[in-house]
């Protein structure tokens, strides 16, 4: 079953495209990863999918409210402790048990401890486990494995995998190797030509 | 949605919140004006319904740029927006809960303060109904010029000059209800056009503000 379907797109970074022609299905148990050098437009092209910005040409077909997305920045409240944080975004998102994200993460020994006092490790793998508890089919991630050891990754790669069985998707911006079969997307070629002149630059409204 | 109004009182209320420091800059205000008058209280008496109402006003914009300027800092605000909530059902939530910790507890000091600056006793009931009807707009009001400038680094400057404009009617109404009722005049107009500007403001400014959300989003 297609989760989500990009069409001819084309997504811009402060007005300017970064790639464009962009064509690919996302299916039920699949995982896309995204590679390409730093600056290439990963990033904006999974702000797009996520629906934080609009699409600069063509479309990306998803039915409403199939995207988690987790970036750079986990979205953690320091004050709060490790499961006020999840308990939050659990009740965002419908309020089930956060048990199994807890237990998956190996967050269990942490769960009352502040936000603020967890290690960058620590704090990443909150912010993943945030993702269990959105119950939503596509996770949409960028760089998920930064400042992971590997004991993290492999856990973080376990429940992607659990996920996947559950009949979800993920598209991964990263460079390391998680060990499973993935499709490798390289979004290199599909850089925007910067000799095109596009006649409907509008900088003045953006 | 309820959610995000608890989470964010709990955030207020923890340290590092910002609950107390708009109280704590009205107190300070309100007892240093007598030192800087002087003790006559037939001048305080004339001045207190202005000074009650601009340190209210100052108070509640010290603490602005904290509500949307945090969840921006540290992603949520890019979780918030992908979240099943509508983005204006965020926007009224934060606004509501920076009321409850900003405005309801300068409603509830101002009369010990409006007795620091000798205010008529017939005004103290009006004092705490203007403050009552006045600060929800306020708190909207800024809310939306929060979410103006929300993208930006050290945006406070701009966000102050956006915002205070938009208070000064709510100031003029305010201070001109206390006045009248210290005076035993009728009170219903400007009361009628202060109420009429918060629930505006509460009506339309989340949408205005979820718009300027998502265009800093981008």
């Amino acid at each position: 079953m297609k989760l989500i379907s990009v069409k001819n797109l084309t997504v811009a970074r402060g007005g300017m495209p970064v790639l464009e022609g962009l064509n690919f299905d996302v299916s039920t148990g699949e995982i896309l990863v995204l590679r390409g050098p730093n600056g290439v437009g990963k990033t904006t092209l999974l702000r797009t999918l996520a629906g934080l910005q609009p699409p600069y040409e063509g479309t990306v077909d998803a039915a409403p409210d199939t995207v988690a997305y987790a970036a750079h920045a986990d979205g953690l409240k320091s004050t709060l402790t490790v499961r006020e944080n999840l308990m939050f975004w659990a009740g965002v998102y419908g309020g089930r048990d956060i048990e199994p994200a807890l237990r998956d993460f190996n967050l269990d020994s942490l769960s009352e401890r502040p936000a603020g006092n967890l290690s960058a490790g620590q704090k990443r793998r909150l912010g993943l486990a945030r993702l269990m508890v959105t119950h939503r089919p596509v996770w949409v991630l960028d760089e998920p494995t930064v400042s992971l050891d590997v004991a993290s990754v492999a856990l973080f790669a376990a429940a992607v995998k659990a996920h996947l069985a559950s009949g979800g998707a993920a598209i991964i911006a990263t460079h390391i190797q998680l060990g499973f079969e993935e499709t490798v997307f390289d979004v290199t070629p599909y850089k925007a030509r910067m000799d095109v002149v596009r006649d409907d630059f509008d900088e003045a409204f953006l | 949605m309820i959610r995000l109004f608890w989470r964010d009182l709990a955030l207020a209320f923890r340290s590092g919140g910002g609950f107390g420091l708009g109280l704590g800059f009205f107190l300070i205000l309100v007892t240093l004006v007598p030192f800087g008058v002087g003790p006559n209280s037939e001048r305080l008496m004339a001045i207190a319904p202005g000074i009650l109402w601009v340190g209210a006003l100052l108070a509640c914009l010290l603490s602005l740029d904290r509500i949307f300027a945090l969840d921006f800092e540290d992603g949520s605000l890019d979780l918030l927006a992908t979240a099943p909530i509508p983005l204006e059902g965020v926007v009224a939530v934060k606004a509501l809960a920076h009321w409850i910790t900003t405005g309801l507890p300068l409603v509830l000091a101002a009369p010990a303060l409006g007795f620091l600056l000798h205010l008529d006793s017939a005004a103290y009931r009006w004092l705490m109904v203007t403050l009552l009807i006045g600060t929800p707009a306020l708190s909207f009001i800024g809310a939306f010029g929060a979410a103006l400038t929300v993208g930006l680094k050290r945006g406070g400057l701009l966000m102050s000059l956006l915002v205070l404009p938009l208070y000064i009617p709510t100031l003029i109404f305010g201070a001109e209800v206390i006045r009248r009722g210290a005076g035993g005049f009728l009170v219903a107009t400007p009361l009628a056009m202060q109420a009429g500007i918060t629930a505006g403001s509460v009506a339309l400014l989340p949408f205005a503000a979820a718009a300027a959300i998502r265009v800093a989003l981008r």
